[in-house]
């Protein structure tokens, strides 16, 4: 493919595009393109993200001091809960698969359009239904069970909105589940002539394994909070010990599907860390098989650990040991996969764009937190370390500083191939590096917070920790910045920005054949494809 | 200029086989495939609640087995009787669409439909006299004998189970009403019958949840 | 004002091998994150765009193969680490839960949002606990209500408690002083008000701890007052003409249940056989024991089985 020959002819945006065709609200409301409803996710991720963290703002403000000064702890229980739920189910789930996935599957693999866009539609409004009902959940007076709803607090103690929020979010399952399905019927069966599975590109493997685990994990979370909701509900249940129930039963019913869960969320961005490094270092990936078996394995082994997470429960001491082998064996794979990235770098040209400046966070930070993952996955030293801030500290590394920059990282590397339009550099690099910095000062005394013993879930702590804990803050406070800003640029670009052409960062991968932005079916004629994923020669240097 | 390319351009020309689809092969494959993953999930789902009865009643084998002799075998035997036929005559359905015989697919179909309302009505006796046994937990249970808690914990799962089947061949009942329709505007043929094969699988799969809910519940404790 | 902690105090006998277990995951997960850390930013100089470094490749036969040998190397590696650190953690973690044998026991109900503690002497406490130095103390705990967590840092013990059934965890205290106790699993409103202190005495004052609250009756004692009121001696007793099991010399024992299993005699058989007795009904007898359900609190039922632990040096058998 010859980019110079489309840089020339299909340029500047002022060809016909799936944002010309049409502005009202029924061309957005109705529309069944893969591309506009991977924008109205975009639009409705960011607003529930800014709800969960005004609640994160809150509760870093309120640990300022040890007593709870700015809240009540009654308040305290349900912004943590509140964040949580919204972090979790309504921003990271759907951040990557959603947005980047929806928008870029079908164009990575040379497809018109998903398998199913109407169900794709469908998604969205089921997306939409359950984040109403949990933000009803939320005006209404809050939940305060902690995003994990244990039982038997949340089905017989606790007289928050559980009902409504666990709707919520049984109805956002729907919306994963057939995005999932959508995605693999997708990757299976509508691959360009010449797209064979091992050239696809990674962020492809990533979409299909993140999708193998919605399929088959959210339907479980989705019958664990039916019974619970039900069990709240009409005061019976088998979770309940005064009948003879098992509140344990709920713990690894809801972790069966949790633990996949964070596979659904940091997958994707290693899909999208492998696209930006391989792009702006010029190197095919390193060792692309074994990148691929690793997703594929994250994914699968992914099933089998969810009782990490409950070691100190109450379950057997056989039960740990096996969860604690089969979670050193999952680690293994991410292990294989920052080698590898690190390996792609070698010999190569390397520039520093936003994108890269956030790959490279990711690949870092994803470091640590898998890292502190082995503090905690070894038995002995987990006993002081669950429950604490520790493991707070760990999943924000992966969760935050990997997923959401990875997400960051890709919406700015695809922004000129969604938007036609290219972001402000100096501002992205100024923003990248303030997040990396503000991330860092924000969680890593967590970690030193959690081997003293200090508990999550605490609006009120000894007096003594509360240096840690107003260095904590500080770091918040730059990071906020660090997601505010790019709101305001981004938005800024959609003006102003420079008009993209078809590739600004002289990338491989289909959809950078295609003008920026691409027209409503995505290739004009179907593409063949002749040539191995990440088929970069190093003469040709990026540009922006 | 661009990529010289090996097939038609872009659109499949077909007015029977979807835009985004190459062709009709194309379609009928990914629907195929489709459905089966979502056959997957609602396995994954009622996996949920048979893991939650199994483990229940390892705990309380004794009120699980007197919970469950107190079930209505008759009346859950004939809707396994109902269900069955009512797969059966979908099968027939699947079968006619794939030969074009409209008349006999709005049959089946109607067939279909028939008895799935009839495995709804059954049901409804069949929890009306639940009721009148007092054996509806926290609204109205009553039961003389030993761990009358656990046994009200059987007839909890009992409900709950029983309840998300209905609801499933309920949507069903919608889904096969919805294709007899489609099927009697002659909108199916030998070459596009998806619909009512996708359909077909859902209806099946209803049909052997069942399979594995009316023994477990009804069937334990009567060897 | 004080010094910043960084680390825990360590207070306890297991304190010792927990701590050695962070420090190498510590040392471990450094040299890792260092070693990438150090050869991306390497690389990023180097090799960044118009560096004069060298760039040839071998041949894609020879990088292949290295490549296989590289990935082969960096995924057995981390796999053989990671296996000692289990076997290591694992055998500290067996060590942590299992109980010595001649531990003091203590019993804890957690309620929301209190810890409430009883000594077998009797000693009752509210969010403390006064342990003696330098021997195995057990804590026997359960909930009246949801599920908490007691964290006592400074020891390295944490286990839940959960409503149903009990829970243990035992340490040693080999250093006198005062310790934080939390609760760490959130359990409403007043979770993080849920905590308490744990008072590490020198033997010779714990023995003047309890001499000084020695004006209570023991638990046993209790224990034996509840178990006349609520008439268990009338099925239990030896005038009994009934057909009931005898609980001297019980405790601690294996007992075999009427489908041919054995389970031991331990807290939580007695538990369930006062509030589930057709549960579990041993071999040779009639599920006719009526439930106490709704009769008898957490601490109560701590109190019968501590007398019920009393019996066992009675000299008569447990009848057939």
């Amino acid at each position: 493919m010859n980019s110079a020959a489309i840089a020339s002819h299909e340029n500047y945006a002022s060809h016909e595009n799936y944002l010309s065709s049409g502005w009202n609200w029924r061309s957005w409301l109705t529309t069944l393109d893969h591309k506009r409803i991977a924008i109205l996710y975009v639009v409705t991720i960011t607003l529930l993200f800014g709800i969960g963290g005004a609640a994160a703002a809150m509760i870093r403000l309120d640990l300022l001091t040890p007593h709870s000064q700015l809240v009540s702890i009654e308040t305290y229980n349900k912004l943590f809960t509140m964040h949580g739920v919204i972090m979790v189910w309504f921003f990271l789930i759907p951040s990557i698969p959603a947005t980047l996935g929806n928008f870029l599957v079908p164009m990575m693999i040379g497809a018109r359009d998903l398998a199913f866009p109407r169900l794709n539609l469908a998604s969205w409004y089921l997306f939409v239904g359950g984040a109403l009902f949990t933000i009803y959940a939320l005006l209404a007076g809050g939940v305060d069970t902690g995003w994990t709803f244990y039982a038997p607090y949340s089905t017989t103690f606790s007289s928050s909105h559980v009902f409504a929020a666990a709707t919520g979010v049984f109805i956002a399952g729907f919306s994963s589940i057939l995005t999932g399905l959508n995605f693999v019927v997708t990757i299976h069966e509508m691959r360009a002539p010449g797209m064979t599975w091992f050239r696809l590109p990674l962020f492809i493997w990533s979409m299909y394994a993140t999708s193998l685990i919605l399929v088959l994990a959210t339907p479980v979370l989705a019958m664990t909070l039916m019974l619970m909701a039900i069990e709240r509900t009409f005061g019976i249940g088998v979770f309940d010990p005064a009948l003879g129930g098992d509140p344990l039963l709920f713990q690894h019913l809801f972790w069966f599907y949790s633990h996949p869960a964070v596979y659904i969320m940091v997958v994707p961005a290693m899909g999208v860390a492998s696209e930006i490094v391989c792009c702006f270092s010029r190197n095919p990936v390193f060792g692309y098989r074994f990148m691929a078996y690793a997703i594929l394995a994250i994914a699968a082994f992914g099933f089998l650990v969810w009782g990490h997470h409950m070691f100190v429960s109450g379950q057997s001491a056989y039960a740990g040991t096996v969860f604690s082998l089969l979670t050193f064996l999952v680690s293994v794979p991410s292990a294989i996969k920052v080698f590898n990235w690190t390996a792609t770098l070698y010999k190569g040209q390397i520039t520093f764009q936003a994108p890269m400046l956030y790959a490279l966070g990711f690949v870092g930070l994803f470091t640590i937190g898998g890292l502190t993952g082995l503090f905690l996955a070894s038995l002995g030293l987990d006993v002081q370390l669950h429950d604490t801030y520790f493991v707070v500290a760990h999943f924000h590394y992966v969760m935050v500083g990997g997923a959401v920059m990875g997400f960051f990282g890709g919406i700015h590397f695809w922004w000129p191939k969604i938007t036609g339009r290219m972001y402000p550099e100096g501002w992205a690099r100024f923003t990248a590096i303030l997040t990396f910095i503000g991330f860092n000062l924000t969680f890593f005394p967590q970690f030193i917070l959690g081997y003293l013993g200090m508990p999550r879930r605490y609006p009120e702590y000894p007096p003594e920790f509360q240096v840690w804990n107003v260095l904590s803050s500080a770091g918040a406070s730059l990071l906020a910045f660090g997601y505010v800003l790019p709101l305001i640029y981004l938005l800024w670009s959609l003006r102003y920005g420079a008009r993209a052409p078809a590739n600004p960062w002289n990338a491989k991968g289909l959809e950078w054949e295609t003008p920026s932005p691409p027209p409503t079916e995505n290739f004009h004629t179907t593409p063949v494809v002749t040539e191995e994923a990440y088929a970069y020669s190093r003469a040709q240097a990026p540009h922006g | 200029m661009p990529t010289r390319a090996r097939r038609p351009p872009m659109a499949n020309g077909d007015t029977a086989v979807a835009p985004q689809f190459d062709d009709a092969e194309q379609q009928r494959t990914a629907s195929n495939l489709g459905i089966w993953i979502f056959l997957a999930t609602e396995i994954l789902f009622f996996g949920v609640l048979f893991a939650a009865y199994a483990i229940t009643r390892v705990r309380f084998p004794e009120a699980f087995a007197a919970g469950s002799r107190l079930t209505n075998l008759p009346l859950a035997g004939t809707n396994t009787a109902v269900l069955l036929t009512s797969s059966l005559t979908m099968a027939l359905g699947v079968h006619a669409a794939r030969h074009g015989a409209r008349r006999a697919l709005v049959g089946w179909l109607g067939l279909t439909v028939a008895l799935g309302c009839a495995f709804l009505a059954i049901k409804a006796v069949e929890y009306r006299f639940d009721y009148l046994e007092h054996l509806v937990p926290s609204l109205d249970f009553r039961y003389a004998g030993p761990q009358a808690d656990q046994v009200e914990l059987f007839f909890y799962l009992y409900f709950f189970i029983t309840g998300v089947h209905a609801l499933h061949v309920l949507i069903g009942i919608g889904c096969i009403a919805t294709i007899a329709v489609m099927a009697s505007r002659n909108v199916f043929s030998p070459a596009y019958f998806t619909p009512v094969d996708v359909t077909g699988l859902y209806w099946h799969l209803v049909d052997v949840i069942w399979l594995f809910v009316f023994p477990i519940l009804y069937l334990i404790s009567r060897s | 004002m004080d010094s910043v902690p960084f680390f825990p105090d360590r207070a306890s006998t297991m304190a010792g091998q927990v701590d050695n277990l962070y420090f190498a995951w510590l040392v471990l997960s450094g040299v890792v994150a260092l070693a990438v850390a150090v050869l991306m930013v390497w690389f990023a100089i180097r090799y960044r765009q118009g560096s004069a470094a060298k760039r040839t490749l071998a041949d894609a036969a020879e990088r292949e193969k290295k490549m296989r040998r590289i990935e082969i190397i960096w995924t057995v590696v981390p796999l053989v680490l990671f296996i000692a650190m289990f076997v290591w953690s694992a055998r500290v973690y067996y060590q942590s839960v299992t109980v010595p044998k001649d531990a003091l026991p203590i019993y804890v109900v957690a309620k929301q949002w209190m810890w409430h503690a009883e000594h077998p002497g009797g000693e009752r406490e509210i969010d403390e606990l006064h342990v003696p130095a330098d021997r195995p103390v057990e804590l026997v705990m359960t909930s009246q209500d949801v599920i908490h967590s007691l964290s006592i840092p400074d020891f390295r013990v944490k286990q839940d408690v959960l409503p149903g059934r009990y829970t243990t965890l035992w340490f040693t205290a080999n250093r006198p002083g005062e310790y934080h106790l939390f609760c760490t699993q959130y359990c409403g409103a007043a979770h993080s008000h849920m905590v308490g202190r744990v008072v590490v005495m020198e033997p010779a004052a714990f023995q003047g701890w309890l001499s000084a609250h020695a004006n209570v009756p023991t638990m046993a004692a209790r224990g034996a007052q509840r178990y006349r009121q609520l008439g268990c001696s009338g099925c239990h007793g030896a005038q009994a003409t009934v057909h009931a099991p005898r609980l001297e010399g019980l405790f601690g024992r294996p007992v075999q249940l009427h489908d041919g299993r054995f389970v031991l005699a331990d807290e939580r058989f007695i538990r369930d056989a006062v509030l589930l007795p057709t549960q579990d009904v041993p071999a040779g007898y009639e599920a006719n024991m009526p439930s106490y359900r709704g009769q008898i609190g957490e601490e109560e039922l701590l109190e019968i089985i501590e007398y019920i632990k009393s019996l066992g040096n009675a000299t008569q058998e447990v009848a057939p």
